[in-house]
């Protein structure tokens, strides 16, 4: 942003994010035209980010971005028609500059939610409906979202144009979905926004702290989403399973960006204030009937969390979980997680048992996840010299930095470990 | 998912070398192929970065000496393969990277014909975990 200005404060930027998905909702009502509206909301928010610092917040801030994003429309559309050279009435032009008045807050949650529909458009992929997303919902700018995820400007404002093009031609319209659609769709959105989470999951150190910050963005847009939706069990199992996995954020790497596994983590340092939250919201929600993969991934996370030392953990039940799991989703990460866990119940030569017939999975033979998962179960079957090789193999095949560095770490340990 | 795809040259003394001899029809054709390359990856929102590198009698091989100071080796004329550009792209899937890579292998040479040059594809390591879900 421009130097010499000061810089908005974090109650005013929490305000502005808070609004900008009712103010891109409240413009697209007037105007009718997603695409375009939602470049003159992210205008609005630019211009608020300069102007409110030195010039105050406006009493009606809300009201202030919608004007102003509403001029924008208005000045686009005069010159679009100019350069259509179209002759058009001065009533016309004076309907459309008129002062906005903004009677509609009650459709305030309707319309983040419509939003999320948009933005997660099942005809996008995953790397669009998250930029989007960010953008349109989060109130992010391009820049900061380019920033996250490493990449030029001019290719993020790229892929987001290109996505609300998608949305345009899919002929879908700013309205409510039916309920069936909605199931379909409010499933890409938790996905979404898994993913997001899931990006930002990783060390807070250095160059990657701007990603830390997508974690807590993900956090975030779930709870908007469920203040619109709080009785939906599995929204509420999704802002568990972040919240329940974000509070062992500060433990989960050393000081260096290495990574430090749940059984090696200091557990003083886990978010009690997290996992509370995260453990009121998922008993609510399995109280509600409908058990899904968010809630049971939360579940397994809340019983990791519960364990004052790694070796109180409930084994048994994170199996139970797992089992439950596996029979809903045939995801191949579930699989080789509820090895790990029968394993830790029944012992390591049943954990191997249960990967062997993953080789023959397509998804994950010779992934480096699966490999690595088997190094750890060769180990603690006390077959140092295969876990050696594995643990290797893994660390060749993962593109993970910190992954990689961990899994050549536990080859060298355990190397040490027979020489001595 | 980032790649990086490298395009090689065959042998210094092969194709890049060979450039100087090409027609000035071939080398602008080459020229406006990987621009408008770039530019379609520029508009599909998948490129990071991209750069073309001078041709190897340019390159020098460093170490440092016993003080640290650069000691230099080179120039290379024949037999060596060097890198002669590269391409970061951001894509959903390694097939999408495959399909980039096998676009820039044919850049037009000499006659308009394609080089069908090698172009090796790697991830770029990032600090993501891998996905669960």
């Amino acid at each position: 942003m421009t130097t010499g200005m000061p810089p908005l404060d974090a109650s005013s930027e929490h305000l502005l994010r808070e609004l900008a998905p009712q103010v891109l909702g409240a413009v697209i009502r007037r105007f009718h035209d997603f695409a375009a509206a939602e470049d003159a909301v992210q205008e609005a928010m630019i211009a608020a980010v300069l102007q409110w610092p030195t010039e105050g917040i406006p009493e009606n801030p809300r009201g202030w971005l919608i004007q102003v994003a509403s001029r924008r429309m208005t000045d686009q559309l005069r010159s679009e028609m100019a350069r259509r050279r179209r002759e058009t009435t001065e009533a016309a032009m004076a309907e459309a500059v008129m002062p906005v008045i903004d009677l509609q807050p009650d459709t305030d949650q309707d319309d983040t939610l419509i939003l999320f529909f948009m933005c997660c458009h099942p005809a996008l992929t995953s790397s669009s409906a998250i930029a989007l997303t960010l953008r349109a919902v989060g109130g992010l700018t391009t820049a900061e979202i380019a920033h996250a995820f490493l990449v030029p400007e001019s290719t993020m404002a790229q892929r987001i144009s290109r996505a609300k093009q998608t949305i345009k031609s899919s002929g879908m319209r700013f309205c409510m979905p039916t309920p069936q659609e909605q199931v379909e769709r409010l499933r890409s959105v938790l996905h979404v926004l898994y993913l997001i989470f899931n990006e930002g999951y990783t060390s807070s150190s250095g160059a990657h702290l701007q990603r830390l910050e997508l974690s807590q963005e993900a956090i975030r847009l779930a709870r908007c989403i469920y203040a619109s939706l709080p009785d939906h069990a599995e929204v509420a199992g999704l802002l568990a399973l972040m919240l329940l996995t974000d509070a062992r954020h500060a433990a989960r790497s050393g000081p260096n960006g290495e990574l430090i596994p749940l059984d090696k983590q200091d557990r003083g340092m886990w978010d009690q204030a997290k996992i509370s939250e995260g453990i009121a919201l998922l008993t609510t929600a399995l109280s509600k009937g409908s058990v899904g993969a968010y809630q049971l991934q939360a579940a397994i996370a809340a019983i990791h969390d519960e364990a004052p030392r790694v070796e109180d953990t409930d084994w048994a039940q994170i199996l139970a979980f797992y089992e439950l799991l596996s029979n809903m989703s045939d995801n191949p990460m579930v699989a080789l997680n509820h090895a790990i866990a029968a394993a830790m119940v029944h012992g390591p030569s049943k954990g191997l048992e249960l990967l062997k017939e993953l080789d023959s999975d397509a998804r994950l033979a010779g992934h480096h996840r699966l490999v690595a998962v088997r190094a750890h179960l060769l180990e603690m079957a006390g077959d140092y010299q295969a876990a050696i090789t594995d643990y290797r193999i893994a660390a060749q095949r993962t593109t993970s930095t910190p992954e990689q560095n961990y899994l050549l770490t536990q080859a060298a340990r355990l190397s040490e470990k027979i020489r001595d | 998912m980032k790649y990086m795809l490298m395009m090689n040259t065959m042998t210094a003394g092969e194709i890049y070398a060979g450039v100087s001899g090409w027609q000035n029809q071939d080398i602008q054709a080459h020229t406006v192929f990987l621009k408008s390359l770039s530019n379609s990856l520029r508009d599909s929102g998948e490129l990071v970065c991209t750069e073309g590198l001078s041709l190897p009698d340019q390159a020098r091989i460093v170490r440092a000496g016993k003080g640290g100071e650069p000691v230099t080796d080179g120039i290379f004329p024949e037999g060596k393969e060097f890198l002669a550009g590269y391409w970061i792209v951001d894509v959903e899937a390694p097939q999408r990277a495959y399909e980039i890579a096998a676009r820039a292998s044919t850049a037009p040479g000499p006659g308009g014909t394609p080089l069908n040059m090698p172009i090796e594809v790697r991830p770029v390591m990032s600090c993501a975990p891998a996905k669960m879900l």
